[in-house]
């Protein structure tokens, strides 16, 4: 099994987009029967690889979420936040980012983890309580986690405005600011309940003024843990973009086509120095807010059910079917590529082994100084003089 | 094959305690990987936990029902190692959910997580109040464990480190030194009073949660009356002289029983139940008469079925058994529901009253007091009599004032004549 179970591949050339977003009504292009449909700005034609390879991804991403939910239950995690239901906003969007954009989660991105090259064992390590962050965010090109709701909307255009200085340097004074063709793009990852904290206002309120390179995700999945979306908005979320001088665009969160579509032109329209776009991805969540939360107390089960009905693996693979893109020697293949994916999940999460309590200063600062050689002295004594030296994990 | 226990992980965040709703799987059964196989609620959730074991369950080890301790054993399976790896750990309990460091997330020990649960809010609490405004003693927490473990209180040392810094060795000798003192005329140890956290469990805890369904669901009032039950009090050691009723107890409880059933043929509205999703009043063609009785463990409340049907011999002996059965612990679900009326005979703890909770879906509860001795007026003048209060709480929702007037009203005579016992009947 490499280590790298899902394919990294940044959409390129064989999808064709025209148009610009803005557009007032949900853009799909796969119905939740499976039936492609035009729309005006977004004219896709995907070959039967890439559907073949976006639907791999959201099974496996399925798969991944069952392990997580599954082990937090046997006690092997502390938490886990299920992402069913949101496979395709996730997928689509995360498969159209290049290599070098960075992407900044929440901690439900477990989908746009895989695709990013990381190893999903490092997703069962932070819920585990092995580590605080997972992975080298450069080398994936994806921030850690961000527990704290919308914190990680200000880390992107941050991120997103030193990318623009950057560029703006190598090209020498002279250019005007905002010209940053061919440069990184920053993508936040936040929900509908973040879009009501402050820090993503902010965030939306820097990245307007600045034209900043970053594009703006907002999954929304209907419910902020137990408050429903009409409790966030008055407006659909994409429209607030207005607000801010940038444009907003609502696609079928569900529908991992015109997800990768939307995602594609607004990262292409941040490479041209059009400055940022709002992408609300309208999906649903399928589970609970967490395997600490009961949604069974605040949402009615017919609404779940109507949802399931829109479930993003079923349309692509009915489509599959029906346009004869996949025979069921695929289906099979993926099923079990899955299965081994979580049986391989789930041997490397019981095998892992707690970290010394000595790293956790390894990764506070960039460097050591003389502060934190003292406090590392310190526990190091501490451990020590303890009375149970198995209590405390060396 | 090796057989394995499950035990019952944390389920939420920091949680202590689930109940086990139900079991999806039998003994004997064959699991997968995964398999729901028992339903447990928490304070935050009913989950299905999934099998982290293939094989064959051997053993259920606790029932539906039972609220068991983060970590206890749920469940034995005999498991097929296949592959090595999996199977790495060897010993018959390395399984999940058994871990011995508690690195996960508000997972830990049981003892360890109730621990720190309880002594939260209290002592520990206060103590850290404390440190900010009196000087406390120095110790390194390796330290301060050691004392906790070995029951020296810090306050009574004097630290031999630097800056009176408490060692190891100075909690030792404390230990040594009380040990020595811990003759048996040694005073008793003085500890600092810490609030008692009590669990909530079994009949504690049903009680607990029906009289607050009960009381907060249904609007409660009440009515009282004092009664002369002096020619009741005649009639019962009367009864009890009878053959028909040798060996069985002739209580005043037995009497306002009786007494209740014919009332309640007089006025049928009294046994009825609210019906909310309905929007309905369900009246009840038979009398279940509740009986609540207190126990070693708590308040249980059984019933006696139909017990308008029965002589009244029967009904005594039907109340002696139900409570002996309440008070050895054998109550049985059934008799547990089902009720329709309930008797609350508070007069055993010596007093006059009180104001009963209804029994969850009941629309009326009646209290008795003791039965004392005290001044009457009879026929203009003042008497000794036998008087008891009597308390009826009722559902105002089904039942309006005049409805439990008359219902006690009615109850009341046939104590103070039972002579009426007859007409009524």
């Amino acid at each position: 099994m490499p280590a790298s179970p899902v394919s990294r591949v940044a959409a390129t050339g064989d999808l064709r987009i025209v148009g610009q977003a803005g557009s007032e009504a949900l853009v799909q292009l796969l119905t939740p029967e499976g039936e492609r449909v035009d729309h005006p700005d977004y004219v896709v034609d995907a070959p039967a690889e890439r559907l073949q390879s976006l639907y791999r991804d959201m099974v496996l991403a399925r798969r991944v979420d069952e392990e997580g939910t599954a082990l937090q239950r046997q006690g092997q995690l502390g938490l886990w936040a299920s992402l069913r239901g949101q496979e395709a906003a996730q997928v689509g969007s995360a498969r159209a980012l290049m290599a070098d954009d960075m992407a900044f989660p929440t901690y439900r991105e477990h989908a746009v983890v895989l695709c990013r090259g990381v190893d999903a064992v490092q997703i069962m390590a932070i819920f585990r309580g092995l580590t605080h962050g997972g992975w080298d965010p450069h080398r994936f090109g994806l921030a850690p986690y961000s527990i704290v709701i919308g914190s990680q909307a200000l880390h992107a255009v941050g991120y997103a405005l030193g990318v623009q200085r950057d560029a703006a340097r190598a090209r020498g004074p002279a250019r005007p600011a905002g010209q940053t063709t061919g440069s990184p793009v920053a993508v936040a990852y936040f929900g509908d309940g973040a879009a009501s904290q402050g820090e993503v206002n902010e965030a939306f309120v820097w990245a307007g003024v600045y034209n900043a390179p970053v594009v703006f995700f907002c999954q929304n999945n209907q419910w902020a843990i137990s408050q429903p979306a009409e409790r966030q908005t008055r407006v659909p979320l994409y429209r607030r973009a207005d607000g801010f001088g940038f444009p907003g665009v609502r696609v079928d969160g569900n529908d991992v086509l015109a997800v990768l579509a939307v995602t594609l032109s607004a990262l292409q329209r941040a490479r041209d120095g059009g400055g940022p776009t709002l992408i609300e991805a309208f999906t649903y969540r399928i589970g609970a807010h967490t395997t600490a939360d009961d949604a069974t107390r605040y949402r009615s089960l017919a609404e779940v059910e109507t949802w399931k009905l829109k479930d993003p693996l079923e349309r692509v693979k009915a489509f599959l079917h029906r346009k004869q893109l996949a025979d069921p020697a695929f289906f099979e293949q993926v099923g079990a590529e899955s299965d081994a994916l979580a049986a391989r999940l789930r041997r490397k999460c019981l095998g892992m082994a707690d970290p010394p309590a000595l790293a956790m200063f390894d990764h506070v600062y960039a460097g050591e100084h003389p502060p934190l050689r003292r406090q590392r002295a310190h526990l190091a004594a501490y451990l020590d003089s303890s009375p149970d030296p198995g209590e405390v994990p060396r | 094959m090796a057989s394995q226990q499950f035990r019952l992980p944390d389920l939420g965040e920091g949680l202590t305690e689930g109940e086990i709703l139900r079991w999806l799987v039998n003994v004997g059964d064959s699991v997968r990987l995964n398999q729901p196989i028992v339903e447990v609620e928490t304070v935050k959730a009913a989950v299905e936990v999934p099998s982290p074991l293939a094989g064959v369950v051997t053993e259920i080890l606790v029932s539906a029902g039972a609220i068991v301790p983060v970590g206890a054993p749920l469940v034995r399976i005999d498991v097929e190692i296949s592959d090595p790896a999996e199977g790495r750990g060897g010993g018959s309990d390395a399984v999940p959910g058994s871990q011995p460091a508690p690195v996960l997330v508000g997972y830990g020990p049981p003892a360890v997580a109730a621990r720190r649960r309880r002594s939260a809010p209290t002592g520990r609490a206060k103590q850290s109040e404390a440190v900010a405004r009196e000087p406390q003693p120095l110790a390194p927490p390796p330290v301060r464990k050691l004392a906790r473990d070995l029951g020296v209180h810090l306050e009574t040392l004097r630290g031999s480190g630097p800056g009176g810094v408490i060692s190891r060795e100075d909690v030792a000798r404390a230990a040594e030194a009380a040990g020595a003192a811990q003759s048996p005329e040694a005073a008793p140890e003085v500890r600092s009073p810490v609030a008692e956290r009590l669990p909530l469990r079994g009949v504690r805890r049903a009680m607990s949660m029906a009289v607050t369904t009960s009381a907060f669901t249904a609007p409660h009032a009440s009515v009282c009356l004092a009664v002369d039950v002096t020619a009741s009090m005649r009639l019962r050691e009367r009864l009890a002289g009878l053959s028909d009723f040798a060996g069985l107890p002739v209580s005043p409880l037995l009497l306002v029983a009786k007494a209740l059933l014919v009332a309640a043929r007089r006025h049928p509205l009294i046994n009825s139940s609210w019906d909310e999703a309905a929007q309905e009043i369900v009246v009840h063609p038979a009398v279940n008469l509740g009986i609540a009785v207190a126990t070693a463990r708590g308040l249980v409340v059984p019933n006696v079925k139909d017990a308008g049907a029965l002589p009244l011999a029967g009904l005594a002996r039907a109340l002696g058994d139900l409570t002996d059965a309440a008070r050895e612990g054998r109550t049985t679900p059934a008799a547990m529901t089902g009720g329709t009326i309930t008797i609350t005979n508070v007069g055993v703890f010596g007093v006059d009253g009180g104001t009963p909770i209804l029994n969850p879906g009941e629309a009326a509860i009646l209290a008795l007091g003791q039965v004392r001795q005290m001044p009457w007026v009879v026929d203009g003048g003042l008497a000794v009599r036998d008087v008891v209060q009597l308390t009826l709480a009722f559902d105002h929702r089904i039942v309006d004032g005049r409805l439990a007037g008359e219902f006690l009203a009615d109850v009341s005579a046939m104590l103070t004549e039972p002579a009426m016992l007859t007409a009524w009947s």
